[in-house]
């Protein structure tokens, strides 16, 4: 039986948007597919992956031990009942980049990253060096596809499925070897960097975490996401979950703002999919305009409050 | 305790690396190679453990053909106390890397394992994780920060949500992220003494290890171009180019 599973992400509150959004990797690839959710206590986000449309059967394992997203766990479990799917799909998020390939690993096959496009069940396009060049790629048929979405090359699957909850028992017996501590959140109310349909985004020219408030406002006042380039992270303006780049955030909004940023590759894959790329830069001659659907050569201290007042 | 560390001889991060028209692969004549960065900040970190008194030896490996044994030259006089090239004409995929990682794993019996969260060329981000499975033991993934008391590592993950601290036993595998530390530069003495430091060289055949399940790659295309946009004068402009789009 030729069957998908995907590999629910959450926070014990909430199903994030990844999930609908490997749906929609999942039906492009055209089987039926399941969605299995894990932790502890996640009554409520069986429920939203259930809402999902398209999907066939939501799978629950409720145990104390999958509370906390450890991947040694979440895998053990996933290949447990990984028997009668041929496609495994988790999301390329922090989540899944950890504990993706330690179930292929399991299951014995590589893993396809960061699925950008669907040709066919077992033919897959992805990025390789930083975005900068695609590849066609095609995993062995006789063994279980196990592979990340690139969560911004796809959008979230409607709403309105009514799928089967069916309560699982946890199969495979806690590892003592790896704890959880804790998770220290940078976040605060603005829309979540991957999902936001507008994200204002600070470079290193901000200059300080003072200064950085200047993008927050600005953010606010559009009901935008919060963004920045490594270096302004490394200086330590802002916190690491608003790096956007290769090595941060792939995010795809409909408009992108970038302040003081200079355009290098690392951070230009990040937002290569975005609808509209705004940049506001002092050198005309910086590689962000190349890119940029509008520029605008200025300081960004006297082109923010000159938007702001226009804006408000 | 010994510490491996996993360094990959990749294109440097400022090359702008093009595709072959052919799309055969990406064109790597006469282009600057080095050490992919995240495996440098590896061995950084490995090379302070050992500093700080709490390892005994960094050994560098790196899986490859000749070229290779220049980035382990590299980390030789980065500091390293000895390198291992396990030699291959061809390039390995995450699953049959992690098997030849867990060979030297069960011959070096290290107490870390050191690796990059992902190489800057196929951006796959699997062998870590891959050989934590097959060892079966702890993934510490994307670390930031990493603090080892008795034979227990604290790590900090840089994680979409903001940072997460675990606690895993060891032997482990840790895959570091870019603001774990600043490497150091290498001096002109220490590259002189890294030639005489010792550099073993395995057959990947005489590991047993071949490559399974394989994922094919048939074409390399270049991603579609951005149309190059306009310029507008002043933040008023600006805000009007937005508002007609309808993206305020
Ligand atoms: C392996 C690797 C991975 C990386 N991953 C990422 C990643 O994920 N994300 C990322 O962002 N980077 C990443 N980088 C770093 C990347 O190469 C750049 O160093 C970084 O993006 C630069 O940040 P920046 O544009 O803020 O700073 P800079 O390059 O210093 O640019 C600052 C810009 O601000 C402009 N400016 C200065 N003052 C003003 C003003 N008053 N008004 C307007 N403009 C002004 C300047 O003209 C300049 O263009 C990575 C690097 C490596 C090696």
């Amino acid at each position: 039986m030729s069957k998908t599973l995907i590999i629910a992400e959450h926070d014990a509150h909430e199903l994030n948007p990844s999930t609908a959004k490997c749906a929609s990797c999942a039906a492009a690839i055209g089987q039926d597919y399941d969605v299995v959710v894990l932790g502890s206590g996640i009554d409520n986000i069986a429920g939203q992956a259930a809402a999902i449309d398209g999907v066939g059967t939501v799978h629950a394992i409720d145990a104390e031990h999958l509370a906390s997203p450890l991947a040694a766990n979440h895998a053990a479990e996933v290949c447990a009942m990984a028997e009668g799917y041929s496609h495994i799909l988790g999301p390329s998020t922090t989540f899944g980049k950890d504990l993706m390939p330690r179930i292929a690993a399991l299951l014995g096959v590589n893993q396809v990253s960061d699925i950008a496009a669907v040709t066919g069940p077992h033919d897959f396009k992805r990025p390789i060096y930083a975005g900068n060049a695609i590849v066609d790629v095609q995993p062995p048929q006789e063994v279980a596809v196990v592979a990340t979405v690139r969560v911004a090359s796809w959008p979230s699957a409607a709403d309105g499925g009514d799928a089967a909850i069916e309560a699982r028992a946890a199969n495979a017996t806690p590892c003592g070897h790896t704890r959880y501590v804790s998770l220290q959140s940078g976040g605060g109310e603005r829309p979540d960097l991957q999902s936001a349909n507008r994200v204002i985004s600070g470079g290193r020219a901000l200059a300080s975490e003072e200064n950085f408030e200047l993008i927050y406002k600005l953010a606010d006042l559009i009901g935008a996401g919060a963004g920045a380039s490594r270096a302004a992270v490394d200086a330590g303006y802002v916190p690491n979950d608003l790096q956007v780049g290769q090595t941060g955030k792939i995010i795809a909004p409909d408009l992108y703002v970038a302040f003081g940023i200079s355009g290098a590759i690392q951070h230009i894959t990040g937002i290569k999919d975005a609808g509209t790329i705004v940049a506001v830069n002092k050198d005309a001659d910086a590689p962000i305009f190349e890119i940029a659907d509008i520029g605008l050569v200025g300081d960004l201290f006297t082109v923010i409050p000159e938007m702001m007042q226009l804006l408000e | 305790m010994r510490i491996l560390v996993g360094i990959k001889r990749v294109v440097d991060y400022n090359v702008r690396i093009r595709v072959k028209p052919d799309g055969s692969g990406v064109d790597t004549d006469g282009v600057k190679m080095s050490i992919n960065p995240f495996d440098e900040i590896g061995l950084e970190e490995a090379l302070r453990i050992r500093e700080a008194g709490r390892a005994e030896e960094v050994v560098v490996v790196s899986v490859g053909g000749d070229e290779c044994q220049q980035q382990l030259r590299t980390g030789l006089a980065m500091g390293a106390d000895r390198a291992i090239q396990v030699s291959t004409a061809d390039s390995l995929q995450p699953l049959s890397l992690a098997r030849v990682f867990l060979k030297l794993v069960e011959k070096e019996q290290p107490g870390l394992v050191i690796l990059g969260k992902q190489a800057i060329d196929g951006d796959n981000s699997q062998t870590g994780q891959m050989l934590a499975a097959l060892w079966d033991r702890p993934q510490a993934t994307f670390a930031s920060g990493l603090d080892l008391t008795g034979d227990t590592a604290t790590v900090i993950r840089e994680v979409d949500a903001g940072l997460e601290t675990i606690e895993v036993d060891l032997p482990a595998v840790i895959t570091v992220d870019l603001r774990l530390n600043e490497p150091r530069f290498v001096k002109l003495p220490d590259i002189m003494k890294a030639k005489r430091k010792p550099l073993d060289v395995i057959a990947l055949d005489e590991l047993g290890v071949s490559a399974e399940n394989d994922i094919q790659v048939t074409q390399h295309t270049s991603p579609p171009q951005r149309e190059k946009g306009i310029l507008v004068e002043d933040a008023a402009q600006l805000v009007t180019e937005l508002k007609n789009r309808g993206l305020v």
